[in-house]
């Protein structure tokens, strides 16, 4: 078996065939399952918690608690009329759900769902006497699949809002691949400070880099050893708010704004192809969350207590932290107003590119100096002094640069907003 | 091997199709998703080779990037729907027989330069270490001439976008 792709300890062993392919059939079918009912679960759980915030009820009519309201949703989609535009490019319409769908999919292959970290464990789990990885697939690249995978889904939202034949659909889609392509640096940037201190783009080896104890809360009690904390939280904030954007979600839902162009991209979709669009946002919310959690928050890594088995404790720290993330994504679109398009975009450009840049430049300086040896608490500082002082000169003639340029287009008479 | 050598023949002439619809179709948003097409094949082909690093950045930099702000300049300017029959060009000999005749240099030199090598046959894949080793020692010189010339080219687009 080539070891194209994956380092799996699975393919590497004397485990027959047919055994390894019950193995990868039954992760295939888990990741699938897992990811369907948590999308269904999220999908619920995210009108449920959002009527909560604001003073309603919410669906509380299909199964206890109006649990089984996305299923009905999904029925009652599936019996609809499929309408498809006169002007419309059919065979691009028809395609585009599937574009904006698989890759929703293909990301969730490369997060570690769950594995015993504990103690020092490398995350494998043993199936049948077979020691394997709870992901369905690890290869050299791990994140920068994910990455590839997200730019991909730019596609299935830029072609569906150009073959409608429609005017807001094909604002939607400008300003989606706008922000998309905007937002990716920003993402790509944060992602190189964890890649910085891992030193590998696999998944497992990133989230066993994070597992045990790391630096003391002020003395008093070990932390554990996140990326999170070790990077500093800068890094994570950047990945966190340039992940909302690439999911089009509040407060950067200005691709389908409803006050301004209807229902953006997916105005002209009805029926199945519909319900398509909206399970692949859900599905991408879970999938961009299971992605933070795999990066800064240590994926399935945590103590093992007792009562389960160790090999369940990774799968239940999971869904913990990935539950936390959701309610976060839910959190911000309860209480956040949508951003205008020049503050996204100002956001964006001026704001994160440059600080990503910067920390990750920080984060490497304080590599090479510890490479050389200067590693105790006082000679950090002076690196950190000597660089935050170079670092805010830079920031003032960013400040000058941009104060400079707003000035001009005033001066050309151009309306200027902030 | 004999499986990739069939993946790669199909996959091959996948593209050489998708390239030559670019090529033909007349409408401009038809072209880009065939160019897709086409680079998608090349990173399947980069995948076969087990040069994964080099396959994912290929679909990241080309697929994911360079094509998405050609549809976004499409979809900004004009955004046809139907067929265009100004995008041909009157004159298509010179552009045609300049593109073989490029093809025809960069075969040669392909088939001259690597007549004898041969492929690992284990087809393990090439790492994401020993491909940044080999950038950032042997093929330094390049990789930084290339960042320059990149760096110039943008700080060229914003001259060339800015009013004055």
């Amino acid at each position: 078996m080539p070891a194209i792709f994956s380092l799996d300890p699975l393919f590497l062993g004397d485990a027959g065939n047919l055994e390894i392919l019950a193995i990868v059939l039954a992760k295939v079918v888990i990741a699938f399952a897992g990811l369907m009912v948590s999308v269904m679960l999220m999908v619920w759980w995210e009108r449920k918690f959002i009527s909560d915030l604001q003073n309603r009820i919410g669906p509380n009519r299909a199964g206890p608690f109006g649990i089984l309201q996305t299923l009905a949703d999904g029925i009652k989609l599936f019996f609809k009329e499929d309408l498809i535009p006169d002007q419309s490019d059919r065979f691009v319409f028809k395609l585009a759900p599937y574009l904006s769908l698989v890759p929703a999919f293909l990301v969730f292959a490369v997060v570690p769902i769950g594995g015993d970290f504990s103690n020092g464990g490398d995350g494998l789990i043993s199936v049948f006497g077979n020691d394997t990885y709870v992901q369905l697939a690890d290869p050299h690249i791990g994140i920068l699949f994910v990455l590839a995978m997200s730019s991909i889904a730019v596609y299935g939202i830029m072609l569906a809002g150009w073959s409608s034949g429609s005017k807001y659909p094909l604002l939607g889609s400008v300003r989606a691949s706008a922000q998309m392509v905007s937002y990716e640096a920003a993402l790509g940037l944060a992602l190189v400070a964890v890649l910085l201190k891992t030193g590998s783009l696999s998944t497992t080896t990133i989230v066993r880099e994070q597992a045990g104890e790391g630096p003391e809360f002020l003395g008093l009690f070990p932390m554990p050893d996140w990326n999170v904390i070790v990077l500093g939280v800068v890094p994570f904030i950047i990945f966190f708010i340039a992940t909302t954007a690439e999911l089009n979600r509040p407060p950067f839902d200005l691709v389908e704004a409803e006050q301004e162009i209807v229902g953006g991209f997916h105005t002209e979709y009805s029926s199945i192809r519909f319900a398509l669009f909206f399970l692949a946002e859900f599905m991408n919310v879970v999938t961009m969350s299971a992605v933070m959690v795999t990066l800064f928050f240590g994926g399935p890594a945590g103590p093992d207590l007792g009562v389960l088995p160790a090999a369940l404790w990774g799968f239940v720290w999971f869904f913990a932290k990935l539950f936390v993330f959701l309610c976060l994504f839910i959190g911000l679109r309860g209480t956040l107003p949508r951003l205008r398009y020049d503050q996204l975009m100002d956001l964006g450009w001026k704001l994160l590119i440059p600080l990503a840049l910067g920390w990750v430049l920080f984060l490497a300086t304080l590599d090479v100096f510890s490479d050389r040896g200067w590693t105790s608490g006082g000679e950090r500082l002076v690196v950190t002094g000597v660089f935050l002082a170079a670092m805010l000169v830079f920031a003032g003639l960013l400040m000058v640069a941009i104060s400079n340029g707003k000035k001009a287009r005033e001066r050309d008479g151009e309306e200027v907003f902030g | 091997m004999v499986a990739q050598n069939i993946f790669f023949g199909i996959m091959a002439a996948i593209m050489i199709w998708a390239a030559l619809r670019v090529v033909t179709t007349k409408n401009v948003v038809h072209a880009a998703l065939w160019l897709v097409i086409v680079l998608a094949g090349v990173a399947g082909q980069f995948l076969l080779l087990g040069a994964e690093f080099v396959g994912v950045t290929q679909i990241l930099v080309y697929i994911g990037a360079v094509v998405v702000l050609f549809l976004f300049g499409i979809m900004l300017t004009r955004a046809s729907m139907g067929e265009d029959e100004n995008v041909n060009l009157p004159n298509r000999i010179v552009p045609a027989t300049v593109g073989v005749l490029l093809f025809g240099l960069m075969a040669f030199a392909t088939i001259d330069y690597w007549r004898d090598a041969e492929l690992p046959k284990d087809g393990s894949p090439t790492t994401v270490e020993a491909v940044s080793d080999s950038i950032f020692s042997d093929f330094i010189v390049p990789f930084e001439a290339t960042s320059v010339l990149l760096l110039a080219a943008l700080i060229g687009a914003i001259v060339v976008a800015r009013k004055e």
